[in-house]
């Protein structure tokens, strides 16, 4: 891997929009959009994708990283909840700090719910990118605490599931705390009598 | 640790401290053989849990024959020994001595590095579907009795009896759906197993008595996993006969007990009549009643049918959004064993991903302190919510975090007036490099929306997937909680020409920082009072909790936002931005 970028040198921000195949593009016009963000302050290089987290469109982000000496990554596509760690994993390969990742969320926050308003979507588009960038320009690299992890686990309720995960949790090797708030383990499957499909006992 | 409960839980993934309340049980579970010779003796007679109330318990007793612990437990309500002149029988039975009425509740403490979080469900309660006649018509029972009837182990040993005569019935309805797939009365939702349980008990009465004939009213019978289309065929072959149409009515006769049932078949729309001598309510499950209870020690969510959020639902099914905790079982959704099971063990292979490695990294969004602007004023530390913080006031020395504590809501940047505590990855600057990007220009098309990572922004995302169409002029700042919203972002949004500014947060209930929005509502109440003084209506700062489950609700609320938008006038926005002009003085920072 190579050496990690703390980003603290001249601002080189670059803009990758994703199209996600027409999920983003069928509504928002990413041409324009990727257009608009080479006019940013800083923007070195803008990309427009048709699936920014395929394989070969995180190629692109790593291969532009390298050829583009950038220093922040604003990646243009869906929700960080869905593609935040992916993209954080494909410019730290690039030797870029994960936190210097930004996302401006066009599908979830824009196309998806501005379907029949194109020319609108694409406004928006357009100020998400440029907030992305403005705060891309801020961001500085950070540094994950790690920390330890107890090798015991709690497992709340005594039900079937709360029996099969202590059962497995156990036989891997852990200790295992099952707290159970009725005199007896067993739950509601304990008081079925016959269990489908098989039709055998519940206890 | 059975017969404990969970009492409090502090720290984050990896090192969790967890307290349990290890209930009093009366019986040392050591000792205790399970004789029996307690129970023989003991004169109080109670309704049996386990049996739904169909037969009795003494108040010493074991819960089931297979119980584990095999243990007797005292309930200290019903015991008349708690004062020994008044009885003590079972004290004197006990050869082993393990029966000690002075017992105590017992506190123990343990560390853990994951949780997984397997509470199970209620059964939905039949009382208020008055047309079924449950609390009136004692032939009319719920699956749940109908389990303990038909088991050998039951209270009749298994003989399918009715309760009004004790003699076995000729006639057996089952009605599905009962407390689901209802809007109106019941729960919305499908709980997922009663088709096949119906299903089952069909067979198994058929089984037992093949001359007892059985109709099962239904409205749907979903029989969709590995081998239950066989099953459901099976019930079929052997003389189950399957009616689509739920009873609107039952009647009782009081002389029998026989129970008459009308339907419209909506097969063909007909209006049937059906006499039968018991019906079984196939009840639906319900969240645990007491979910609040791990619900706030956990920092989890819900869905809006109650049952707990998971943090994908399709890429995370088993995560729970707090590092380190797992779901498993009808917590999560209404399940049979089978995907309880699978489930579990899904669970289990999450929680042992981590620990296997023996060290977890977390996110570095946690706060700092700039101990020469730090005044020692102590705010920071009061809206802590992990108590992460602490500060001498009286020796003016400056605050400190300790940042393992520290879970990253931001509460305390946002309430520092000083500007001495920087959250990493949502600084000031950050914050407001957005902010100014999006109202540089046409500020007053633009409503600027504040939203919580963990649900407002969610609720955001589940309004995309589910396609729920909204204006396109809101735009979204994202920050980790809405307790990170300070009120100068507000201020400055307002100065820079915004008509309208949201801040958007979890429930109180669904916070994923223990309490951290609650400062979030401060936090608005007040700067509510200070725009009306300032002459801006203080309409124009909304506040809106919407949680990630609440894709509708989101659109909805975009959409009013956008309504108030258009209300705001150009005059008025010139007005603010005079008011609030040195807002956007520069500051040394």
């Amino acid at each position: 891997m190579a050496a990690r970028d703390d980003g603290n040198g001249t601002l080189r921000v670059g803009v990758f929009v994703c199209q996600c195949g027409l999920n983003i593009a069928g509504t928002v016009d990413c041409a324009a959009v990727a257009e608009f963000a080479e006019t940013l302050d800083d923007v070195a290089i803008v990309y427009n994708n048709k699936y920014t987290c395929s394989e070969p469109g995180q190629l692109e982000i790593r291969k532009a990283i390298a050829e583009h000496a950038l220093n922040r990554v604003v990646v243009a596509s869906c929700s960080p909840r869905m593609h935040e760690p992916t993209f954080r994993a494909a410019v730290e390969e690039a030797g870029l700090n994960p936190y210097l990742l930004e996302m401006a969320n066009l599908r979830e926050h824009c196309s998806w719910v501005h379907m029949g308003e194109p020319d609108a979507a694409t406004e928006k588009a357009k100020d998400l990118v440029k907030m992305a960038v403005a705060r891309a320009r801020a961001l500085q690299a950070q540094k994950e605490m790690v920390v330890p992890i107890t090798q015991q686990a709690l497992v709340v309720g005594g039900g079937i599931a709360g029996i099969q995960a202590s059962l497995d949790l156990a036989d891997a090797g852990y200790q295992v705390y099952l707290v159970e708030k009725e005199p007896s383990i067993g739950g509601i499957m304990a008081q079925i009598d016959k269990t489908y499909p098989t039709m055998d006992c519940s206890i | 640790m059975a017969y404990s409960e969970i009492e409090n839980v502090t720290g984050y993934v990896g090192s969790f401290t967890v307290t349990v309340r290890k209930k009093a049980r009366y019986v040392d579970v050591g000792e205790c053989t399970a004789c029996g010779d307690c129970e023989d003796v003991c004169p109080v007679t109670s309704p049996d849990e386990f049996e739904i109330g169909l037969s009795t318990r003494k108040a010493i007793y074991q819960p089931f024959p297979q119980a584990v612990p095999s243990a007797y437990v005292l309930n200290i309500d019903e015991c008349l020994g708690n004062n020994p002149i008044a009885c003590g029988k079972c004290l004197e039975a006990c050869d082993k001595e393990c029966i000690n009425y002075d017992d105590e509740d017992e506190l123990i403490d343990f560390e853990v590095g994951t949780i997984i979080v397997c509470v199970g469900m209620d059964v939905y309660d039949p009382t208020a579907l008055d047309e079924f006649g449950y609390t009136r018509y004692e032939n009319v029972i719920t699956s749940m009795e109908f389990e303990r009837l038909i088991n050998s182990g039951g209270p009749t040993e298994g003989h399918l009896v009715k309760l009004t005569d004790g003699t076995q019935p000729k006639t057996v309805a089952f009605i599905q759906c009962v407390g689901s797939r209802d809007e109106s009365r019941g729960n919305p939702y499908c709980s997922n197993f009663c088709c096949m349980n119906t299903v089952k008990d069909c067979l198994l009465i058929k089984d037992h008595y093949p001359d007892i004939d059985i109709k099962v009213f239904y409205i749907d019978i979903r029989a969709f996993g590995k081998g239950f289309e066989d099953l459901f065929q099976r019930s079929k072959d052997a003389g189950t006969v399957y009616i689509r149409g739920i009873p609107g009515e039952i009647e009782e006769d009081p002389d029998t007990g026989g129970l008459r049932l009308y339907v419209e078949n909506t097969t063909d729309g007909g209006v049937e009549r059906h006499d039968v001598d018991m019906v079984v309510l196939s009840i639906g499950a319900i969240p645990r009643r007491d979910s609040d209870v791990i619900q706030r020690l956990l920092t989890l969510q819900r869905s809006q049918d109650g049952f707990f959020l998971e943090a994908h639902p399709k890429l995370k099914p088993v995560d729970a959004a707090t590092q380190g905790v797992f779901f498993a079982g009808c917590a999560e959704s209404p399940k049979d064993i089978k995907d309880s099971v699978t489930q579990a063990s899904a669970a289990v292979a999450r929680a042992n991903r981590l620990m296997m490695q023996g060290k977890v990294s977390v996110e570095a969004i946690t706060s700092t302190v700039i101990p020469e602007l730090c005044k020692s004023c102590g705010l920071c530390v009061k809206v802590c919510p992990y108590h992460a913080i602490s500060c001498d006031t009286k020796a003016k020395a400056p605050a400190v975090v300790v940042e393992a504590a520290c879970s990253g809501c931001g509460a305390c940047s946002a309430e520092c007036p000083f500007g001495a505590i920087v959250m990493k990855h949502f600084t000031d600057g950050q914050i407001e490099a957005q902010i100014d990007a999006l109202l540089e220009h046409d500020a007053h098309d633009k409503v600027l929306a504040f939203a919580c990572n963990w649900c407002s922004y969610s609720g955001g995302d589940l309004a995309g997937t589910n396609r729920f169409q909204y204006p396109a002029n809101v735009r979204l700042i994202r920050t980790m909680c809405s307790g990170r919203v300070d009120k100068k972002f507000v201020l400055r949004a307002f100065a820079m020409g915004a008509p309208i500014v949201l801040v958007s947060g979890c429930h109180f209930t669904d916070c994923h920082y223990i309490n951290a929005v609650r400062w979030t509502q401060r936090r608005v109440e007040k700067l509510w009072d200070e725009l009306e003084k300032k002459g801006i209506r203080p309409e124009r700062l909304q506040l809106e909790w919407i949680s990630a489950a609440e894709g509708q609700r989101f659109a909805t609320v975009m959409r009013a936002v956008e309504d108030l938008r258009r209300k705001v006038t150009a005059k008025e926005i010139e007005h603010t931005r005079k008011v609030l002009a040195d807002v956007l003085a520069p500051v040394e920072v």
